[in-house]
């Protein structure tokens, strides 16, 4: 009888790492450069349709076509700060989620007058289908194996950037005290710039894995977004590996709820969520204790 | 009202003026620093002097007039540019970053500036505890602590030209004392050194030369030799 629980339990985990790679990109933008991306998941979800593209019209394998994505969305990320978003980074924090709320609507609607609405999916061919035999009936799939460990190495990686590099320094500069960067000569236009280029980078690397373990279409973005917010919450503003248990949480909590009774799959995650707001509202491993 | 300075002037304010909006903070002002030399600027509350500074580094608002550092003129330059070209703040209230450690605040300092002589011996040389507590963030510092960090941020940029604003303030005397005898070996190196200062004492102790400002304008200026305290506070409250 414990098998299938603990098998959800695994499984849980593991979607906790796709949770997690939806988050990273946001957990560094609103958690550490203060700057809330509305349209965060639909740019997840502009990235899905751009590989979409490369891979039907291109003939490009899903993971070819998302390492020739990340430089762009680099580019794209630095360019929409630098040009667009950085004219209402200041005091009022509700016109970047304004422009950005207007992004989000533009992106959609953009996609559906490109793309329709039908519902979408990548190939991840083989790599989709295998698994990973665990004993007493246990299988997991490999894609989803890849996915975590994409995810915590992803972790790893902007953990070591964000604090044993020079631009890792300055970005938590500009973070501490834009004003004070800025008299001292560090342009914090161009920082926050830089840190939304990796935001992007994240975004690019969430589309890949995404756009292959689930359906997408236009309209796709905004639930991206809340699963992307609640995971950053969880795991406490601006910390990364706060946002590996935050997803992790988030995952085991929906599947679990799953198991328990199907139509409790997503409201699970909503409910350890508001719990964990309640009980714990710096999430569980805050950066500033 | 531009007096002669003991050497080639390093910074040049001619006519200078500063805006917030339609407000005129700074007016018509005149100012020049040498290289090798103590400029103090004194002033009460609101007499334009942070304000001074900010346009000098670039980060105010609108500024009308001539500067000019080093033959350049740099009104609308990027602070960025200026910082590279050789003029390097210790603002007002220390603005460190506290969760960096005290050796990532100095890193930025080092790498914001241009090259030169100064590297991060001489400032542990100068502040022997920063390099003990090079690994703490800089938050955790006192008072003093952290307005050497501020300072040796501001050495590592290799200025020609040190702008510092009120580094005496909210310090204990002795704190003070030790920062302000400090002054004159950085400025044995050959740079220029403006102070904005409100302890009028102090500042006029180690200035070559003084400005006072009263409301937005140079009320006086010469050596503090040659000026009288009755004539110093004079202007300074425009009594």
């Amino acid at each position: 009888m414990l098998v299938p629980w603990i098998n959800q339990l695994l499984q849980g985990i593991l979607l906790g790492g796709l949770y997690t790679l939806f988050a990273t990109g946001l957990s560094l933008s609103a958690g550490v450069m203060r700057f809330v991306n509305i349209a965060h998941g639909d740019f997840i979800v502009l990235v899905c349709f751009a590989l979409l593209v490369l891979t039907t019209a291109l003939g490009f394998n899903p993971a070819v076509a998302t390492l020739i994505v990340l430089p762009f969305a680099f580019l794209l990320g630095f360019g929409l700060q630098r040009f667009l978003l950085q004219r209402v980074v200041g005091e009022n924090v509700l016109l970047p989620i304004l422009m950005t709320f207007g992004l989000s609507i533009i992106i959609q609607n953009g996609l559906l007058e490109g793309f329709g609405a039908n519902t979408r999916k990548l190939s991840g061919g083989w790599l989709e289908t295998a698994t990973v035999a665990l004993g007493q009936g246990i299988n997991v799939g490999l894609f989803q194996v890849l996915t975590f460990i994409t995810a915590v190495a992803l972790v790893a990686v902007l953990d070591l950037l964000l604090y044993r590099t020079g631009i890792g320094a300055k970005i938590r500069a500009v973070s501490d005290d834009v004003a004070a960067a800025d008299l001292i000569g560090l342009s914090s236009s161009r920082i926050y710039a830089v840190a939304m280029g990796i935001s992007f980078v994240t975004v690019g690397i969430a589309a890949g894995f995404m756009s292959v373990w689930t359906n997408f279409d236009p309209a796709s973005g905004p639930t991206r977004l809340l699963i992307a917010f609640e995971v950053v919450v969880l795991g406490g503003l601006g910390s990364l590996w706060g946002s590996l248990a935050g997803g992790i949480v988030l995952g085991v909590a929906q599947s679990i709820g799953g198991q328990w009774d199907i139509a409790w799959q997503t409201l699970a995650g909503h409910i350890i969520f508001l719990v964990v707001l309640a009980v714990r509202p710096q999430g569980l491993f805050p950066r500033y204790g | 009202m531009i007096t002669a300075t003991t050497s080639e002037p390093l910074l040049t304010l001619a006519g200078v003026s500063v805006f917030y909006g339609n407000f005129r903070a700074i007016d018509q002002v005149d100012i020049a620093v040498g290289a090798g030399e103590v400029v103090s600027i004194i002033g009460a509350n609101g007499a334009g002097k942070t304000t001074l500074l900010r346009a000098i580094i670039g980060q105010a608002e609108r500024v009308e007039g001539r500067i000019a550092f080093a033959g350049n003129d740099i009104v609308g330059s990027s602070t960025e540019a200026i910082v590279r070209s050789g003029i390097m703040l210790v603002p007002e209230g220390r603005r460190l970053f506290p969760s960096l450690t005290v050796e990532e605040n100095l890193q930025l300092g080092w790498e914001v500036g241009r090259r030169g002589n100064i590297g991060f011996d001489n400032v542990y040389h100068l502040f022997p505890v920063l390099q003990e507590r090079r690994r703490q963030r800089a938050g955790s510092l006192s008072g003093g602590e952290q307005q050497m960090v501020a300072l040796g941020r501001a050495l590592l940029a290799n200025p020609r030209l040190l702008l510092c604003d009120e580094i005496s303030l909210g310090l204990a005397p002795r704190m003070v004392a030790e920062l302000f005898a400090l002054i004159p070996a950085i400025k044995s190196g050959g740079m220029g050194i403006l102070i904005v200062e409100q302890d009028i004492g102090r500042s006029l102790s180690v200035a070559d030369r003084f400005y006072c400002l009263l409301e937005g304008r140079v009320s006086l200026g010469g050596r503090p030799s040659e000026v009288s305290r009755e004539a110093v506070m004079r202007h300074y409250f425009g009594l």
